[in-house]
């Protein structure tokens, strides 16, 4: 077998096969022709043909997300890859599994400015967690292998297999994936003994304890989500998840406090603010979660568990540090509480969750209803509650004030449900890896839920829909302003609404219909139920456009350069003085 | 800085301090623009750094970086190190114990009469060898720590110094250990 010459486009995908890949997203040109004859040839492995690099990568995410499996993607040369750029950034962001194939001129072209050339490896290498230019067939095999290795392991993150054309359409001998440990990258997936039982024995001995669960849940699997779940109830401990993390502890639970973080719950940053032992589970205290950092959490003891040696101390110092796998360390957790029978103080306890639900009695996520036009919150709220008895539910998202309502307003119990632009936040983002994520799961409802502006940066991705018959939904809250920009403005700048407003918006029924889809307009509250139950039951893609109140501002938030103690909220802002003009500065 | 952080002062107010790191790679394309992207992207000082295959029948490199900055920061330069794929490990020199350090310098020197002299007898001092000469210069070799080239280099300025070359700090870990990542 492995004495069988093959050419270079054949051990791609060979290796594709071999690596469980059932879907790649990609986009054909020049230099990768050789793989798109090879494609060509087969019915094994499914091809998915975007409209622009960046959706494959979206795509790719979406599927990875929402399947657990790495996400692969297919480009050409040139402007090919640096169109993959931005999508590769926003998986390494937020660690999301990937392998991008980008071609290549033939090596001995490399460096002449030829044709659809580009230094990919170099625009790449900060984008990625690891990248390969294949120079020789002889690497090729390995090298393929090895991408998915280093793609899954550790801290997931997309990794770029640079091909060149004569690599491709030369001959080698194939060689299947093989359990040799990688020479110098193995991550430490089982976490420490003694810094575990140390960990518990901080945890038993709080009296306001607060358990900070992130994306590295998710990432970790469905078990781990199933652990913190275990560990969550054996400890009666309130728990609050980050934007990443949603869906890793079910939403409908009493001990979940909601997000935290900028746009997050009153409760869960008090609770962040005021508690005396904190436990970081797969989160990466990124600025959006601490606010001002002098006066993050300022009186507690932090233990860190993450798999990322790099995220420990990277912007708050912890008191103790955990590195491993989630699940593996939550495991280890449970069991040494069990065997230790750790014992909490119930009293403090009590009184703890006591002073949380006063905060939760201030009710944050309240806002003024109105029965002539439809607030955003409330499309939201009317989305979830239509689609919560059904069975499977995924929801993408663009950037911006949607995406928080969305994160507010949607209530996630299982891990996977939930994909959005974290660490980059990705304008147009959505419409892909709700493509992505309906590849994965055929029979599933998918709605991506947008806005007028960022569902206009990968509008073309409607024609991939249309082609593959992928029946996703896009939910448009349209307030004809790109929201987050024009609530900063107001708060922040006077209320100089400087490029925020979006003129000569295309008619997005006409739009949809266009591209093949169903389009539907709702602008009445009263009828926003039935746009909704029309949208989910008409068997295409539909972008329903709901116009909503355009000044709508997005509450409760940490203003920048404030602290979890300093929130503001939609009844009682002055907008004119909302943020002190040193917060300014931050983005 | 004209306006304080809205992040916040610094709240472990602690020294800016130099270490020497030693980080053997896999000698291939690339390794080491993935280590100096690293510095630049995230804003790290890099004070010097030197390269080369140490290991040629494994393909392993040593690469000796000498950066500065708090704790903090030298702690999360490292793990960012160690978080790159070819990177076999990461040593911090400074702080695992006693190591020696050494650099390499040419230095060419121009002059004659009593300033020449006067060269050759620093030189001499330094324990620097003259590699190259003609009637009018010398290029002196001298090794040392970088504090003894340093104070070389101040002394040959009036003497006539017109160029310079160095190769940055290499640095090893004394007793018989050897770095962990390398098989024998």
């Amino acid at each position: 077998m492995a004495n069988v010459e093959m050419t270079g486009s054949e051990i791609v995908i060979k290796a594709l096969l071999d690596q469980g890949v059932e879907v790649v997203f990609g986009y054909p040109g020049g230099a990768v022709l050789p793989i798109y004859d090879e494609i060509f040839k087969q019915n094994k492995l499914r091809h998915v043909l975007v409209r622009q690099e960046g959706g494959a990568v979206h795509a790719a995410e979406g599927y990875a997300r929402s399947s657990g499996k790495v996400g692969c993607v297919l480009v050409t040369s040139g402007p090919g890859a640096t169109n993959a750029v931005t999508g590769l950034l926003d998986a390494m962001m937020d660690s999301v599994p990937l392998v991008c194939l980008t071609g290549q001129v033939p090596t001995h072209l490399i460096g002449n400015d030829a044709f659809q050339e580009a230094d990919t490896t170099g625009i790449t290498r900060p984008c990625t967690k690891h990248n390969y230019l294949v120079k020789s067939i002889e690497d090729l095999p390995r090298i393929m292998h090895e991408a998915f290795y280093v793609a899954r392991s550790g801290r997931p993150g997309p990794v770029v297999i640079d091909l060149p054309k004569d690599v491709l359409m030369d001959l080698g001998a194939y060689t299947p994936p093989t359990k040799v440990k990688h020479k110098s990258y193995n991550p430490v997936v089982k976490g420490d003994t003694a810094a575990i039982k140390e960990a518990v024995k901080m945890l038993s001995k709080a009296k306001k304890p607060i358990i900070y669960a992130g994306g590295g849940v998710v990432n970790s699997g469905p078990g781990a989500s199933q652990l913190l779940k275990q560990f969550t109830q054996l400890t009666g401990f309130p728990i609050t998840l980050t934007l990443m993390g949603l869906g890793a502890y079910p939403a409908s639970d009493k001990q979940f406090l909601g997000m935290l973080g900028m746009h997050g719950t009153y409760e869960a940053n008090m609770a962040m603010h005021d508690c005396d032992v904190m436990v970081a589970i797969g989160a990466r205290f990124d600025d959006r979660i601490t606010g001002r950092l002098d006066a993050f959490s300022p009186g507690s003891k932090k233990i860190h568990i993450d798999i990322d040696p790099s995220s420990i101390n990277k912007s708050v110092a912890v008191d103790l540090a955990v590195i491993g796998d989630v699940a593996h360390v939550l495991e280890d957790m449970i069991k040494v509480w069990r065997t230790s029978q750790a014992k909490v103080d119930q009293k403090a306890l009590k009184n703890w969750w006591k002073q949380i639900d006063d905060w939760r009695a201030k009710d944050c996520l309240a806002y003024q209803q109105d029965k002539k036009v439809i607030k955003p919150q409330l499309a939201i709220q009317r989305l979830y509650e239509l689609t919560k008895k059904r069975k499977d539910v995924y929801i993408t998202t663009e950037v911006g004030q949607h995406q928080m309502w969305a994160a507010q307003h949607f209530k996630f119990e299982k891990p996977n449900h939930w994909m959005t632009s974290g660490g980059l936040g990705t304008m147009g983002y959505g419409l892909p890896a709700a493509m992505g994520v309906q590849m994965a799961h055929p029979d599933a409802l998918v709605v991506d839920i947008a806005g007028e502006a960022s569902i206009l940066m990968n509008i073309q991705e409607m024609a991939t829909l249309a082609q593959y018959r992928l029946p996703v939904k896009v939910f448009i809250l349209n307030n004809q302003y790109m929201g987050m920009v024009r609530q900063w403005q107001e708060l922040l700048h006077g209320s100089r609404y400087s490029e925020s407003y979006m003129e000569a918006l295309p008619d997005f029924v006409k739009l949809a219909e266009s591209f093949g889809g169903v389009g539907l307009r709702v602008t009445d509250p009263a009828k926003l139920d039935d746009a909704i139950m029309e949208m989910i039951e008409t068997d295409n893609s539909v972008i329903l456009d709901v116009a909503v109140s355009p000044e709508e501002n997005c509450f409760p938030m940490i203003p920048s350069g404030a602290a979890h103690n300093e929130m503001i909220f939609g009844a009682d802002v002055d907008t004119e003085n909302a943020i002190a003009e040193e917060g300014m500065v931050l983005v | 800085m004209a306006t304080t952080s809205i992040y916040g002062e610094n709240p472990y107010k602690e020294d800016v301090r130099t270490h020497t790191i030693s980080v053997l790679v896999d000698n291939e394309p690339g390794v080491l623009a993935r280590v100096i992207g690293l510095f630049s992207g995230r804003g790290y000082n890099i004070e010097s750094l030197t390269v080369a295959e140490t290991r040629h029948r494994q393909g392993l490199s040593r690469i000796t970086i000498v950066t500065s900055g708090t704790h903090m920061i030298i702690e999360q330069i490292k793990a960012q190190l160690g978080r790159l794929v070819p990177v076999h490990s990461v040593s911090d020199l400074t702080i695992e114990g006693p190591s020696v350090s050494r650099e390499l310098a040419l230095v060419k020197v121009d002059g004659v009469g009593e300033k020449r002299v006067e060269a050759l007898r620093i030189a001499d001092i330094f324990r620097a060898r003259a590699v190259d000469a003609t009637t009018e210069s010398f290029v002196f070799e001298i090794v040392g720590d970088t504090e003894k080239l340093d104070a070389f280099v101040e002394l040959m300025k009036p003497l006539g110094l017109v160029d310079l070359s160095r190769t940055g700090v290499v640095a090893i870990a004394r007793g018989p250990e050897s770095m962990a990542g390398q098989d024998n």
